[in-house]
């Protein structure tokens, strides 16, 4: 019996996709069974975000409504062989699967495989209540700004109240030399505010959006700062202890900040 | 002198300002409890103040108010006598 994870966030464009992307990803290169759910239905992401898009041929509604089988509707990655994507369907919307039919097809996928990571839509609306109503476990995602870490927060509140225990967070786009100048919050600040455990911090880095061009998870590469903040990721989710990645970035000196604040930011 | 702080690396940082407003509306906004929990809540206080006292809990008032840089637990619990030998 697996488990699922849902990743969510309350506010949009965070980082649930390719936290999920990335995270799947981690967890099939490390020799796990796993299926990835889109449940953003009606914008459907992770297909794209993965490099699958050309091969959907069934979606998630039409297994919960019984126009194919689930299996016809998975599609296996060729790249990790363990590794299946659910895509959400592109033109219905949210009321199309309810959450009982989610609970369902999350615990038949549960039976299969080691993991289930479902990719939650932004809001706390219907949709965010058939992604989360079938997991075992949450991924919170949040930047360190003031709007995301509240609806973080709102979230974590629905999640407590759902009985999902214990959700995660996972701090994303941290950019270093801002918060060395005070400029942003930082791990501590937004664990504070939270009061939550954390699974891991990812920089703000441009490889993640090189891999979303090319539609390979920056898990992947081995040269990318996200990519391997994200297989530090992977490795807590087994259950391994791995020391925070260090973040630090080198001293600008006075010089570099007479600079700065001469010719203006960055 | 603002350019001399930020020079010297004491810029008043705006990370202190988003944290500073994060605390306070987050205080706002979990005080928006569901009304059911402000019922057992509010059985729970009858159940641990009338150990100690005899109230009207007819006429007991409990609310959490939003103030400007807060939010308070106001409550009014009228007490009919004190236990004997407490
Ligand atoms: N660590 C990062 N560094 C740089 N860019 C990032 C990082 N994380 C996410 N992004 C970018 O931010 C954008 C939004 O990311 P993503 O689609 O994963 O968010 P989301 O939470 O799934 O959004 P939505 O709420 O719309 O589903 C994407 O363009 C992605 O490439
Ligand atoms: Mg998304």
């Amino acid at each position: 019996m697996g488990i699922a994870i849902v990743v969510t966030s309350g506010k949009g464009g965070v980082g649930k996709t390719t936290t999920s992307a990335n995270v799947g990803t981690g967890l099939a290169i490390s020799g796990k069974s796993v299926v990835l759910v889109d449940a953003d239905i009606g914008l459907r992401n992770l297909d794209v975000v993965m490099g699958l898009e050309n091969r959907i041929v069934y979606d998630l509604v039409d297994v919960v409504q019984g126009y194919c089988r689930l299996k016809q509707a998975l599609i296996r990655d060729k790249r990790y062989e363990n590794l299946c994507l659910l895509p959400a369907a592109q033109t219905k919307d949210k009321t199309a699967v309810s959450p009982d039919q989610m609970k369902t097809l999350v615990d038949e996928l549960k039976q299969e495989f080691d993991y289930v990571i479902v990719d939650c839509p932004a809001g706390i609306e219907q949709g965010f209540k058939n992604a989360i109503i079938g997991a075992d476990e949450a991924i919170v995602v949040t930047t360190p700004e003031v709007s995301a870490v509240r609806d973080a927060d709102r979230v974590i509140g629905l999640l407590e109240a759902e009985e999902i225990k214990e959700p995660k967070l996972i701090l994303n786009r941290i950019r270093p030399a801002m918060v060395k100048r005070g400029d942003m919050m930082d791990i501590d600040d937004v664990l504070d505010i939270l009061a939550i455990k954390l699974l891991g911090v990812v920089p703000d880095d441009d490889s993640i959006v090189v891999s979303t061009n090319r539609g390979e998870p920056a898990v992947t590469q081995n040269g990318s700062k996200a990519g391997q903040a994200y297989r530090n990721i992977v490795r807590r989710i087994m259950g391994e202890n791995v020391p925070l990645m260090s973040l630090s970035v080198p001293d600008e000196g006075l010089f570099g900040r007479l600079k700065r604040l001469l010719v203006g930011e960055r | 002198m603002d350019f001399f702080l930020r020079l010297f690396g004491k810029e008043g940082s705006s990370k202190n300002i988003a944290k500073e407003r994060l605390r306070l509306v987050l205080v706002h906004d979990r005080a928006s409890v569901s009304p059911q929990v402000m019922q057992s809540f509010r059985e729970e206080i009858i159940g641990v103040i009338s150990k100690y006292l005899d109230i009207d809990t007819q006429r007991m008032e409990v609310d959490l108010t939003n103030e400007e840089d807060a939010v308070a637990l106001t409550a009014s619990i009228p007490v009919r006598s004190v236990r004997r030998g407490l």
